[in-house]
């Protein structure tokens, strides 16, 4: 099997596609062809940047450059998982909240699938620490940002409830204690049903590009299991972290709810 | 016998309020709407922040934990929120004493069983006080307790909160609307205007 190499022309005419799309959605009035074309250009220049950086990080493994890499990743992570919050914690939290527990679950499951499972030497070797960074970040960022949003968003509409039970003497994790399950649950839905029927509705993305540039089904598939592994127990931990810092952080020190400290849309 | 008394309580629209109630007193709260009746309640309950100090006979509000303080001084909103399936869920676990309170409200020991979407506005809010009561409360902080009762009910309630105010020696402040109602029961009453307590002659 051979890498068929794709030329401008080739992308070009895929991209026919899309300029097809946006005509469809300014013929039928849905008011989305700018977003829908701005989005094109942004993948592609994003894309192609990062092309370019990966090919100059790959031919050295020089860790400054690369934990530079891994930090810019990381921010424009943390800023998504901000911008997808409908009620966002004023200052530095809605920020923080989500970057640090992507940091923290993220970066501690990649270095052991690297250095326990892959044993790649060195463990920062560029070629495998970025994408599997990047598929990590990406998944984690979607199980944490609608996890906090479901957490911000339950405890406005319950405060009565949250308050009552405050007032019945209860602590403050007893108060919140369904909302933060729930809010767990909804951050871990996408990526179990996403295990769950791998392979049977579709082959998840990484396998289908790695089949199609040439490599081995079975090797393929291994690659895949490992990274939806490691992706379910990055995204649990991240969405744990997240919900237990959101919700201490919707309450003080005397146990009050501060719905204060969340920003009004 | 646990005596109340707040000691410069203070937050966004309030001066310091500074009020003692000696225990089994019975003190009313009025004031137009907006005037902070219930943001002083919820401040001494400690749910909004505040600054000042509450004393429980000499035990001093910052010196224990806040879950604590406000079980043994109940807050009853004037609106009621539940958060489990069935009234008994609400209830603490140890509830002596709870049938002789559902009874005097006119329920049976049943009602623990029924479920809280099917109660009716009135039922919730005397069910609300039957909640708060079975916390046995050192100090009650009533915030409309009535205003949904019909004039049966609402007798019910005002001797419950009478008989519980006289057999735990507990004091009450209670924010009430109505003037006939501070006058048929008694005790010192106040109002509040731009943000101070003047009494109420």
């Amino acid at each position: 099997m051979t890498l068929i190499h794709l030329t401008p022309w080739d992308l070009a005419l895929a991209a026919a596609l899309v300029l097809l799309l946006a005509g469809m959605s300014w013929w039928l009035r849905l008011g989305v062809e700018r977003r829908i074309l701005i989005a094109a250009v942004r993948s592609t220049i994003q894309l192609m940047l990062v092309g370019l950086v990966l090919k100059i990080l790959f031919n050295q493994t020089h860790p400054a450059l690369i934990g530079l890499m891994s930090m810019v990743m990381l921010s424009a992570a943390g800023f998504e998982v901000m911008q997808r919050q409908k009620r966002r914690y004023r200052g530095i939290w809605s920020y923080g909240i989500g970057a640090f527990s992507m940091f923290l679950s993220s970066f501690t499951v990649i270095f052991l699938a690297l250095t326990v499972v892959i044993r790649v030497d060195p463990w920062y070797e560029p070629q495998y620490l970025i994408p599997l960074l990047g598929m990590m970040l990406g998944n984690t960022m979607n199980g944490v940002a609608i996890a906090l949003d479901s957490l911000t968003r339950q405890a406005w509409e319950a405060r009565g409830q949250i308050e009552a039970r405050l007032l019945a003497g209860g602590n403050w994790e007893q108060a919140i204690e369904e909302i933060r399950r729930d809010a767990l649950r909804s951050g871990l839905i996408p990526i179990v049903n996403a295990m769950g029927t791998a392979g049977l509705v579709s082959l998840p993305g990484m396998m289908t590009g790695q089949i199609l540039a040439g490599g081995p089904p079975l090797e393929a598939a291994k690659y895949q299991l490992l990274i939806m592994f490691l992706l379910s127990g990055g995204t649990g931990l991240g969405s744990v972290a997240a919900v237990w810092l959101g919700s201490k952080r919707l309450f003080d020190r005397r146990e009050r709810l501060r719905l204060d400290r969340l920003r009004i849309p | 016998m646990t005596a109340l008394r707040i000691d410069g309580i203070r937050h966004r629209v309030l001066s310091p309020v500074d009020l003692t109630l000696i225990p089994g007193e019975q003190v009313f709260l009025s004031g137009p709407s907006g005037s902070g009746k219930s943001l002083l309640l919820r401040a001494i309950a400690d749910l909004d922040p505040n600054e000042g100090e509450v004393w429980l006979g000499d035990e001093a509000r910052s010196s224990m934990p806040a879950p604590l303080w406000r079980r043994r001084v109940g807050l009853l909103p004037a609106e009621s929120f539940w958060w489990a399936e069935t009234v008994g869920e609400h209830l603490p676990e140890n509830t002596r004493g709870i049938t002789d309170v559902l009874e005097r409200l006119g329920f049976d020991a049943g009602v623990l069983g029924w479920s809280i979407s099917r109660l009716s506005t009135g039922e919730r809010q005397r069910l609300a006080l039957v909640r708060l009561l079975a916390q046995r409360p050192e100090a009650l902080l009533l915030d409309e307790a009535t205003a949904n009762l019909d004039p049966a009910n609402r007798d019910c309630v005002e001797s419950l909160i009478a008989h519980y105010r006289e057999t735990a020696s507990a004091s009450v402040l209670w924010v009430s609307h109505d003037p006939e109602q501070r006058q048929r029961l008694g005790g010192r009453s106040y109002r509040i205007r731009d943000g101070r307590l003047e009494p109420e002659s």
